[in-house]
């Protein structure tokens, strides 16, 4: 029977403090730009350009379908190769999870805006508001509302698939956690901690998320 | 008519894909004249609607509403977006399935147009809303949600939100066909009062009866021609062509407004 000692743990806490800190800080960073990104996808695909809508559609499906471990490796490894391009660590993770979550973002932006009844679009028109007014003042204020648990979700999702960036040496709680196991010889404990200390701060989220949706139903 | 008229509409053509839904269409509306357009679903009537604010842009001919001319076809360019929204501002139009903007309530949905597109001061604009929802009736639904409101009173918003860009000219495309039977007269009753104040309109309508009542002119279409046109009255009571007269067979003829009045 193995005998459990988390007690172990307590020397290594500046090391997890230290890493969860830059896991939280790197999810924020990667939900902001993915955001940004999100936004111009959803923009892109919905443009009456063509060559707009193709880049969109190319950048979602590029991202989307590709699996983040290999987006990782390959920004970091293979971009100073191919392109000449040098990015820290950091950067190259950065950049890979904040495109791969705005393909995500992009079709749930995308799929909230043309949730949206036709009408409310002829009504803004109908009233003399340009194309742009009537996204602002009528359709997004709408479609926001029912793209807030999507984004709420894959936001979620992101802040695990953050523990991914420890392959690139970014020190991240993942990181931290497996030089504490490598040090302690106790890994067992040490990932137990982890996946505690993730879902410690993720099961407040996802109840905050359960509320809004219910808010949503009513409003409905 | 020896004033020139309020709406002028010369040879409109549109085509979904193949299929021509208005060929040729010529129509006057005089200053302070009531059209009614009627004729069955597929006709066309709701498409030439939507082409006097274009909503739907037509491929040919032309659209004049007071002062403002657009021509459509070989060689004529398609308004920007900023032109069509400052002609939009100036024709009002209340929609089947009145289209209220569900995030706002009833005062802010009257409200959103003189601010938005007016660029009209609050204040202003809240003085004006309240005396526009007064005018429907619903002065005390200000401050209530859409969602809460009957069929006839979202429509009597509808029309308010439409009246506070005090537009030129109303458009109603077939405004009471999404009410109970029962809210359809006070939405009538509103668009009755508008006629007898002066307002130009064109009335996309099931309501025969009610055309017959206000309308000053009435216009039958089928298969995206005019087939008929003429005085409402002359043309329900006394229909000179077979196409018409058949449309109208469905209909309680006699045109009393509480049809349980009607003799057959």
């Amino acid at each position: 029977m193995y005998q459990w000692d988390f007690g172990i743990l307590w020397s290594y806490r500046w090391l997890f403090l230290n890493g969860l800190g830059v896991t939280v800080g790197f999810t924020i960073v990667i939900v902001v730009c993915g955001l940004l990104f999100g936004l111009l996808g959803a923009f892109g695909s919905l443009s009456r350009f063509r060559t707009l809508r193709l880049g969109a559609l190319a950048f979602i499906e590029v991202f989307r379908c590709t699996p983040i471990l290999v987006q990782l490796i390959w920004f970091y490894y293979a971009l100073p190769i191919l392109a000449g391009v040098e990015m820290t660590p950091i950067t190259a993770s950065a950049l890979a999870l904040s495109l791969y979550g705005g393909s995500f973002y992009s079709e749930i932006i995308r799929g909230g805006i043309v949730s949206i009844d036709r009408g409310q679009s002829e009504a803004g028109a109908a009233l003399g508001m340009t194309p742009s007014q009537t996204m602002r003042r009528i359709v997004l204020p709408q479609a926001i509302k029912r793209m807030i648990p999507a984004l709420m979700n894959q936001s979620i999702i992101q802040f695990k698939n953050t523990s991914l960036v420890s392959v690139l040496a970014v020190p991240d709680l993942v990181y931290q956690s497996q030089v504490a196991a490598h040090d302690s010889y106790r890994p067992l404990e040490t990932y137990t901690a982890v996946a505690v200390a993730y879902a410690a701060i993720l099961i407040p989220l996802t109840i905050i998320v359960r509320r809004g949706e219910k808010q949503l139903a009513v409003s409905e | 008519m020896s004033e020139t008229p309020k709406i002028e509409i010369r040879g409109l053509r549109k085509s979904f894909g193949s299929n021509a839904v208005l060929k040729n269409i010529n129509l006057d509306v005089a200053k302070g004249g009531v059209v009614a357009l009627i004729g069955p679903s597929g006709s066309g009537k709701s498409t030439l609607l939507r082409c006097i604010n274009l909503l739907v842009v037509p491929d040919g001919g032309s659209v004049r509403v007071g002062d403002t001319r657009f021509a459509f076809g070989d060689g004529s360019k398609l308004p920007d977006v900023k032109t069509l929204a400052a002609f939009r501002a100036t024709t009002g139009m209340v929609f089947q399935h009145f289209n209220l903007f569900p995030h706002m309530t009833t005062l802010q949905n009257v409200m959103e147009g003189p601010i938005t597109v007016r660029r009209m001061a609050k204040t202003d604009a809240e003085t004006l809303a309240r005396a526009q929802l007064a005018k429907v009736g619903l002065a005390e639904k200000a401050d209530q949600y859409p969602a809460t409101l009957s069929g006839g009173q979202k429509q009597r918003v509808a029309i308010a939100r439409a009246l506070a860009m005090e537009p030129d000219v109303m458009l109603f495309d077939e405004a009471t066909s999404a009410l109970d039977p029962e809210l359809v007269g006070e939405v009538l009753n509103v668009i009755q009062q508008l006629a007898s104040e002066g307002m130009t309109m064109v009335i996309v309508t099931h309501e025969i009866a009610f055309a017959r009542e206000v309308a000053d002119r009435l216009i039958f279409m089928r298969d995206g021609i005019v087939v008929e046109e003429g005085p409402a009255r002359q043309v329900i009571d006394n229909p000179q062509e077979a196409a018409t007269r058949t449309f109208l067979s469905h209909f309680h003829r006699s045109g009393a407004l509480p049809p349980a009045n009607a003799v057959p």
